[in-house]
Order: structure tokens, then sequence, then C-alpha cells
């Protein structure tokens, strides 16, 4: 075990899996040399060579066809899309080709895009939105939102070695922000496995990615006021682990679903409905969601705390629901 | 400024000595031309006559009529371990590259057994072990996946070739610029082979492009470019070769144009009322297999018997290839679910 950062994890990740597969290479805008603009491919040309690791033109669509393409074709690439908001120019190749190409042929078309996303960095609308609902509503992808160093490694890894077409939405806040013990070497966590993150018998918060750390921080302030918070953490949409899901729910009767990205049509909704049609004889008051404000992510500090979904919301939709 | 100020990569043109065919080569060129059209023929002739309350083709025809020149020729000039990224008009390319009628049948089906279990029809079918990617309605969408079969057959130090052929509506979209600039900038082993037929669906092409040719693009991107008679399938064949050798050399992509006319609708269910008839006149007495078959006899010494007996053999696998599509089972409901 070593300290790594979520960013450090990922890079981890990388060269593990590289090193595992000679057929895993890496590619897009700037991964080269710069490291890409978050570093997070930093040092790997230079132990990979340009064969492995190669920078591309703009162009998000060649990018992901060339993925497809060399996916077909017996490799594992791992196309790096500068920003998951830069996807959309690439969205034909995700959503028509990638993703429904194993149904119609029956050929596997193992890749995973990596995509930081996400806000709280000021970087304003083309910069921080988190756009995991777009691919959702999709047939045939999977979807997977780190929210810890090892995590990220570890999904990673298992993305890799998944012969579907898999978006790796990181968040690009958690990169130099949190760090922990990430064992080395080869190290997998399985695709459609949640978490909880933390037990508590009082309200079930559900949620990924970067809201898992805002859950946790509620979690521990609620706690100081005798309200047990039990925090899920998804790791994957898709796959979704509606039992881990489902079985902590039952516990509490109460739930808040929780993510950053604005909520009309969110992965919440999908959650919510979930747990009405499933276990509806165990809701003991209405869940609750909590999301980004609806609107497109503003740049200034003050409109961007705002914007995002806070601490506060959490807690006071807890007290809420415990009071219900 | 004039066309020669434009910076453009030489092109020595094609002569028939650079790739000579032997006889018998020459006459397996013209069985994939004929086999193409009677099979179209009869997938037009189904569509328009089949009873629509229970039909047997789901769905529409997508042919190629009087431009299978260009996808018989372009897929003649590939060697075994290379691979075709089709577009909508390339069932010669799918039958050089070994799918039987019988095959293409199942397909135009939905039977069980068909390449993609009845999930899909048509043209929008492939098979990764005959190197076929499989063509999706988003035109122009594979020439990048080409480029990834290219770069993965690099990678392994294959010396193979993708043929990526598309239409000149697909000229169009963003998405083929990004795939012949990343092909150019990668010096990937794609030929870029644009079956301008001079019309999507029913806008010509004049109301698409204001280049004449649209070879010339290539330049733009690095690549090399030309123009040729689409409708002369040693034409094709020629130029197509010379493309695929230079790119298995390591000496990058080309672009090359094939004008054609489109000789029928988009789709079966498209009479074509907007094509002017003189038009189509002019270009049916450039009939791409008439005029090949006559090059046969009049300058190949192949005689007329020869290509007869071709024929014959061709309406004989037609006939069976439809009675075998059409007893096969179709796909039960919840095969929907099964996975592949």
């Amino acid at each position: 075990m070593s300290v790594m950062t979520y960013g450090e994890a990922i890079r981890d990740g990388l060269r593990q899996a590289m090193k595992a597969d000679e057929r895993v290479y890496i590619f897009g805008e700037d991964v080269g040399q710069f490291g890409g603009v978050y570093g997070i491919t930093k040092g790997l040309i230079n132990e990979f060579g340009e064969k492995r690791v190669r920078n591309t033109p703009l162009s998000e669509g060649a990018i992901i066809g060339e993925a497809i393409g060399a996916a077909i074709a017996g490799l594992r690439p791992v196309p790096e899309i500068q920003f998951s908001d830069f996807m959309t120019t690439a969205f034909s190749m995700v959503v028509d080709m990638a993703a429904p190409y194993r149904f119609r042929l029956g050929t596997k078309v193992p890749i995973v895009i990596r995509a930081p996303s996400g806000g709280g960095l000021r970087v304003g609308p083309y910069h921080s939105k988190c756009t995991e609902a777009w691919y959702f509503h999709v047939p045939g992808l999977k979807i997977v939102v780190p929210s810890t160093p090892s995590d990220a490694k570890g999904l990673l890894m298992s993305a890799i070695e998944d012969d579907d077409p898999v978006l790796f939405f990181e968040h690009k806040k958690l990169y130099y922000e949190i760090r922990e013990e990430v064992p080395e070497g080869i190290h997998r966590v399985p695709l459609g496995k949640a978490v909880v993150r933390r037990s508590g018998g009082h309200v079930t918060l559900i949620t990924y990615g970067a809201m898992v750390h805002l859950a946790l921080k509620a979690a521990g302030q609620l706690a100081t006021e005798g309200i047990e918070m039990e925090v899920v953490d998804l790791r994957t949409l898709v796959p979704l682990d509606e039992e881990t899901m489902l079985g902590s729910f039952r516990k509490t009767n109460r739930v808040i679903i929780l993510h950053e990205a604005p909520m009309r049509g969110g992965v919440g909704a999908e959650l919510e409905s979930l747990i009405c049609e499933k276990a509806f004889d165990a809701l003991a008051a209405p869940p609750v969601r909590i999301a980004a404000k609806m609107t497109p992510v503003p740049v200034s500090p003050i409109l961007e705390d705002f914007y995002l979904p806070s601490a506060q919301e959490v807690i006071d939709a807890a007290k809420r629901l415990v009071q219900y | 400024m004039g066309a020669s100020s434009i910076r453009t990569i030489s092109y020595e043109p094609a002569k028939e000595d650079v790739v000579p065919l032997t006889q018998n080569q020459l006459l397996e060129i013209y069985y994939y031309l004929l086999l193409t059209r009677t099979l179209e023929n009869k997938v037009e002739y189904i569509c328009k006559s089949q009873n629509l309350a229970a039909p047997l083709i789901i769905g529409k025809g997508y042919l190629s009529t009087g431009q299978e020149a260009i996808s018989v020729g372009a897929a003649y000039a590939l060697e075994e371990g290379d691979w075709l990224a089709p577009s909508h008009r390339d069932m010669g390319a799918h039958l050089v590259r070994g799918f039987t009628p019988k095959e293409i049948f199942l397909q135009y089906f939905c039977r069980a057994s068909s390449v993609t279990w009845g999930r899909d029809s048509n043209v929008h079918f492939g098979d990764v072990s005959k190197r076929i990617l499989g063509f999706a309605s988003h035109m122009g969408s594979l020439t990048p996946v080409a480029n990834g079969v290219a770069m993965a057959m690099r990678y392994r130090g294959e010396k193979n070739v993708v043929l990526s052929p598309f239409g000149d509506g697909a000229s169009s979209q963003g998405i083929v610029h990004e795939a012949l600039n990343y092909a150019a900038v990668n010096k990937l082993a794609v030929v870029f082979v644009l079956n301008n037929n001079h019309y999507a669906i029913s806008t010509p092409i004049e109301q698409q492009t204001m280049v004449e040719s649209l070879s010339l693009r290539a330049a733009g991107y690095g690549m090399v470019g030309k123009t040729i008679d689409g409708n002369s399938v040693l034409e094709v064949y020629k130029t197509v070769k010379e493309a695929v050798d230079r790119a298995r050399r390591g000496e990058g992509p080309s672009l090359i144009e094939c004008k054609t006319m489109r000789m029928g609708g988009h789709g079966t269910h498209d009479a074509m009322t907007y094509i002017p008839k003189n038009l189509l006149e002019n270009w049916k007495r450039r009939d791409p297999i008439v005029g090949y078959e006559r090059y046969l006899v009049e300058e190949k010494g192949i005689s007329h018997d020869q290509t007869e007996s071709v024929a014959r053999r061709i309406e004989g696998e037609i006939e069976e290839a439809l009675e075998f599509a059409r007893s096969q089972p179709l796909p039960k409901a919840e095969d929907l679910l099964r996975e592949r």
C-alpha cells in the first residue's frame, strides 16, 4: 500500500493495466509529454513509448471512432476525452456506434473512455458538467464514477478488463484533493458492487462520485446531533447495485438521493423510481432528491457554490426525513 | 488562382500493366458484378411485390444498381487479411469479401440465423470474422472506426489495409473530415473511397458542395486524392489497388472519388421522380456491367458463352439462396434479451 491522490491512483491504474496487457494503450488530446491537462498521464509516454501513449488532433469523434475500431480489431483502447463536456462532439460515436455494436453484431467493443467531469473548480459551463445521465439512458454502455483513490484505480482496472464500452467519469476536483492508501500492483474493484461508506440506522443517502465526500461531511455533522446517516456509494451506475441500495433503504426506511448533475431527468430520478417501485412498503417518508440547480454551470465562486449541492441541504433534508 | 497553385500530392495514373489480371480474375470480377446486380434485382422485386401484411423483406432495400463497379472493383483490390468498413451501397464488396447470397437474404428477411440475429436488417450488418465492420445509418460514421482498425493493425505490426467507402452525402459530415485528417496525420493504412453518385436521397450534389471534384479535398489533408470513372470496374480496381499498395507500404491514406450515378431511388420505396430522365438515360448508356462485358468479349477474348454461363450459375445460386433463407426460422421474442 502507498498513499496516492485520486489522480495518482488513476495513473497507477493505467500503468498497471498497460504493464499487464500489451493490448492496452492510451491516446487523446495532450496526453503525451504534457501528460493531459490534469497531468494524469504524465510520465507514461516515457515508460511506454509513443506507440502506447499518443497525442491526437482535436477530434473527439475520431478519437472515439479509433477506439471502437481498435477494440473491434482486438486491442483494449483507453482514450481520454479532455473534459467530459467535450464528449458531445463524439456523442454519435458513443451512443450509435459503440453502444449497440455488440447487440447488433455480437462483436465485443472493450473500450474505456476516461473523461474528467464535474464542477467546483470555477471553470464554467463547458468544463464542469456531470453528464452521466445523458448516457445512463443508453443500452449497451457501462458507467463508472469512482469517489476514492483506491476505487478509482480498482474500478479503472476492472473497466479495462471489461468487454463492453465503459464511460469512466473521473471527478476533476478530486484529482489532487483527496489521498489515501491504495493497494500496489494489480488491484480490481468489481463493476456493479456498491459500498456502504458509513453505517447508520436513521436515514440512507445514496450517491456517487465527488458527492460521496459531501455526504460523509454531512453525515459527520448529523452524527453530532444524534442522527446516523448511512452513506451508500454506488461506484458504478451501470451495472447498478440495486441490492445494496435497497438493502440499506429497507433498514432505515428513509432515503436521500444526491448527485451533482442537475435534477431533471437525472440519475436520481431513476433511483427514486426504483425505490418506489421495489420497496414502497418500506417508505416511512417521501424520498428526497438533492442535486445541482437547473442551470448551466456558472463560473463565479458565489454562483457555483450556490449551484452545487451543499452539505447543509443534506443535513436539512436528513432532519426533515427523521422528523417526518 | 488556378488548380496548379493547390498543393497536391503527386499521383501517377494507373496503367493496366501495373496490376495485370488473369482471364480468371477478369471473369471473377464479372461474376461479382453480376451477382451483385442479380441479388439486388431480386431484393427490389421482392420489396415491390411482397405482401405488405406479411412481408418477406423487413424494411427496404438500399441498392447499388448502376454503381456496382465501385464496390466490387475496390474490394477486389484487397487481400485476405485486409478489412472493409462498408457504406450502404457496398453489397458488391460484401460479396467479394465472403458474404454469401444465403447470408444476405437471411439478413434481409430478419431470420434468427442472420448475422444480426434479426436485430438489424437490410444493409446494416458486418462480421468481424470476415473482417467487415457493421454499417450504421449515420453516414460516414465508419470512417473513424476504419482508422481504429488500421491503428490496431499497425500496433501489432500487421501490414493490412482498411477500405473505407462513403458517399457524396456523407462527405458533408464533420466526422468524415475528422477521420480523413486523423488518418492523414497518423499515416494510417486506410483507403477512403468516395462514391459520388450525385444524389443524397433527393438532394443533388450541387446543393451539397461547391467543389467540382471531391477528391480535391484530399490536398487539404495532405493526402493523395484522385477522381476517377466509377463505372469502370477496372479503373476503380487499379486505382484502389495502387492506393492499397501505397497504404501497405506505410505511405498513408488516399481519397479516391469515383463518379457514378445512382440508377435507382435511395431505397426501394423511392420512385426518384426528382432525377431528370435524360440524366438517367445518359448514365444508363454507361452501365458498368454492360460496358465491362463488352470489354471482356471485344478485347479480352472471353466468349458470350462464358459470360452466359456465369449468368446461369448466378441465377441458380440466387434461387437456391432465396429458398434456403425463406425456410429459416424467425427469431423468438425472448431472443431480444439474449446476450451475444
